[in-house]
């Protein structure tokens, strides 16, 4: 059997949470996150019933209404033995909101499944660097790329360095630092609608630091912020992309040595 | 050169209050239109959060510092009554007289009375954000009083009829040419330079006359210290310092979350407060004062300890750590939000992310509704609040308090917003019915889809989204879809 030198010596089952706006809106970054799964030996399951993890309508007021979507993501993702989701504002949620709302639910075995399962949630980068411990996932992407730190990785999850230890390590990369890493874009949910005009402000801002860098492609761990960030590059003409980090990751040289 | 008498200067816009200010989108719109003023909102703030950013980060303690901050905080707020009275009763030990107010309402008649009683028509003020909250200059003129603000800050506000648009530093919006004008106006100085020395020369003279001879002072608090039954104030001019014992009678209001347990735990705050306000290791000017002496300072001194809706905050076990505040604005200086609009947006003098949630508990949720909504959650002032209160979270929880009254009964019924809200819920609990609303909404979407493949305008409150940004159409495959058409192959 041939075996690549990124591959771990233990192969994991990977339950896929693609969350459901990547579900129908990116269904590239899912894709991606396969190819890089897969390349480095794990075995991807997509648990065929789940839908979303009740963010919009808890972080908008409508918290009974995520109620019954915590349920239905324990339910779908109790036996995994790891949870991997491309969007850090999905697992912000889980981690921050879920054990506060199981305990208002009041029921034991859904608190109880809940603090097994919470441990073996992993956003998509956080999977790689800290549950795999890799930086070299084997990439190739020949592009001039920066790098948007979206708040929930940032502040709710610690990603720390993370993402950038990846993108260093992807080959033919030309990562460029973007100004005010660490100031919001903007997107912040239902604030893009609600605050429409504060919104904007916030995003010239963030695009006027994408634009200064040079970069051909702006990249996140969030396509929530990314959709917002493409939104206003697209309308400006600037001809400057974003993708999704995982889409970067599964870049691969075709030539075979 | 403008002639200094020919120009009246603004008119006066009145107190912001909460009551009638306008949703803070309106007012966000309006504000934004102001370059001037959002240059300087920027500039201001990004000069504060860099000293910030640099004095806590030579604190080698500094989270648990912040820790400590919020220990002190939680456990002087689940012990308040206790801690209220000790205050009282050691304040008027030391010759302190201690007054209680309910509201606003009764706080303004109690200071006005105060006032009366002390034979003077006019009163110095030091900065007080508390006294902004109860529009106490509108009462104390109303009854015939003078009041002179005597904080630089707030003398520029005063004199300019402007109104505070941050907790630390009021007068942030406006820049040194604009001081210089106001000045040139309202002291008559014509020939004013436009040099900081200058602008505090105008300001000493202005002043100190009104120190000497005005005789009532009022001021707001800090801290109140149980213990010893004293009242502390930060801060970096000394004007308040003159306000404080120059006067024959001292009134001070203060909200009756201002209490501190003990002396000691000072130690903690006057690290935390001048480090997250105004990025200095130590304010220039840290006063305390226990009731009177014969011998120095004010003969007579009054303590007005105002509730004006302290206690239902309280009341509720997930808004109360808003109350943990220290006034320290390091929220306000990170909000990426505030750095926009600035602080009038907000429509009370608590501005930014604290006043988001102060705003609306001290209305008891029966005005600023719009304020839990005015963040987009990034999170960056939980992560400077010097006693850790989770400013997000409780965003969220008022959020659902709105979300509640808004979808009471029979008008909730038509609420937009919460009958979408509820549909899409529905949608989620099903994955039938979310494939199926996956397809409506290609279907829905396509005639607002460009030749390129881009969305341009969108109806309705999703319009928002359309004015400076397009939306790329949805893709025709799912990646459920996808999905499982690669597990039909046998991949």
């Amino acid at each position: 059997m041939c075996r690549s030198p990124l591959r771990l010596e233990v192969a994991l089952r990977v339950a896929l949470f693609i969350t459901c706006y990547n579900d129908t809106l990116f269904p590239e970054t899912g894709k991606a996150v396969v190819q890089v799964l897969e390349r480095l030996g794990h075995t991807v399951e997509f648990p065929a019933d789940q839908t979303c993890c009740g963010q919009m309508h808890y972080n908008t007021g409508y918290q009974a209404e995520a109620m019954p979507l915590l349920e239905r993501f324990v339910q779908q993702f109790k036996h995994a033995e790891a949870v991997v989701v491309p969007s850090s504002s999905c697992v912000a949620m889980m981690r921050d909101h879920y054990p506060k709302m199981a305990e208002q639910i009041g029921n034991p075995r859904l608190t109880a499944a809940l603090e097994t399962l919470l441990p073996k949630v992993f956003e998509f980068s956080e999977f790689l660097t800290k549950r795999l411990g890799l930086e070299d996932v084997g990439a190739y992407y020949p592009h001039r790329v920066t790098y948007h730190a979206s708040c929930h990785g940032l502040r709710n999850l610690m990603l720390g360095d993370g993402p950038m230890r990846l993108l260093k390590a992807v080959r033919g990369i030309d990562l460029v630092e973007i100004e005010g890493l660490e100031q919001c874009c903007g997107f912040g949910g239902t604030f893009a609608v609600k605050n429409a005009e504060v919104s904007s402000a916030m995003l010239a801002e963030k695009t006027v630091a994408v634009l200064n860098t040079k970069a051909e492609a702006c990249t996140a761990c969030d396509n929530s912020c990314l959709m917002h960030i493409q939104g206003a590059l697209h309308r400006q003409r600037t001809g400057v992309k974003t993708l999704h980090l995982a889409e970067i990751l599964a870049g691969e040289e075709r030539a075979t040595v | 050169m403008r002639g200094a008498a020919l120009d009246p200067g603004p008119l006066d816009p009145g107190p912001l209050d909460p009551k009638t200010a306008p949703t803070f989108p309106m007012a966000a719109r309006a504000a934004m239109g102001d370059t001037q003023l959002r240059q300087n909102v920027r500039h201001a703030t990004d000069v504060i959060q860099a000293k910030r950013a640099r004095v806590a980060a030579e604190m080698p303690d500094w989270q648990e510092l912040r820790e400590a901050g919020k220990q002190i905080r939680q456990h002087t707020m689940e012990h308040l009554d206790y801690y209220l009275q000790e205050f009282e009763t050691n304040c008027t030990r030391a010759g302190g007289v201690v007054r209680w107010a309910r509201d606003a309402d009764e706080a303004r008649r109690i200071i006005v009375g105060l006032v009366k009683a002390s034979g003077s028509s006019e009163v110095i003020k030091i900065k007080s954000m508390t006294t902004e909250e109860i529009q106490l200059n509108s009462a104390l003129e109303a009854a015939g009083i003078h009041p002179f603000e005597t904080d630089l800050a707030e003398l520029i506000i005063q004199l300019g009829r402007d109104r505070p648009s941050h907790i630390v530093v009021p007068a942030l919006h406006k820049n040194r040419q604009q001081i210089r004008e106001i000045f040139q106006r309202e002291m008559n100085l014509p020939e004013l330079g436009e040099q900081p020395q200058d602008l505090a020369d105008a300001a000493r003279m202005f002043l100190r006359e009104k120190f000497l001879r005005v005789k009532t002072g009022v001021s707001g608090a800090n801290f109140l210290i149980a213990e010893t039954g004293g009242v502390c104030i930060v801060e970096s001019e000394g004007n308040g310092r003159m306000c404080l014992t120059l006067p024959e009678t001292l009134i001070t209001v203060a909200g009756i979350d201002k209490v501190l347990p003990r002396f000691e735990d000072l130690e903690v705050m006057l690290q935390l407060l001048p480090r997250s306000a105004t990025g200095e290791r130590m304010n220039p000017y840290n006063s305390i004062w226990t009731g009177v002496d014969a011998s120095d300072g004010p003969r007579v001194f009054h303590v007005v300890l105002m509730d004006n809706a302290r206690t239902s905050v309280l009341a509720d076990a997930e808004g109360r750590e808003t109350l943990h505040c220290i006034r320290c604005a390091a929220c306000q200086n990170a909000c990426p939000v505030y750095r926009q609009t600035g602080g009038h947006a907000y429509g009370s003098v608590y501005a930014g992310p604290i006043g988001a949630i102060l705003t609306p508990q001290l209305q008891e949720m029966h005005h600023a509704q719009s304020l839990p909504y005015a963040s987009s959650l990034c999170g960056a002032c939980y992560e400077v609040c010097p006693v850790k209160i989770n400013i997000p979270e409780v965003l969220i929880h008022l959020r659902n308090k709105v979300v509640k009254q808004n979808t009471a009964g029979v008008a909730g019924l038509f609420d937009v917003e919460a009958s979408a809200m509820k549909a899409m819920a529905m949608i989620f609990r099903s994955e039938r019915r979310f494939r199926a609303a996956q397809r409506l909404g290609r279907i829905a979407e396509s005639p607002l889809v460009g030749k390129d493949g881009w969305i341009k305008w969108l109806p309705g409150l999703l319009g928002g989204w359309t004015q400076v940004r397009d939306l790329q159409e949805m893709p025709k495959e799912t990646f459920r879809d996808w999905w499982k058409k690669r597990g039909a192959h046998g991949d």
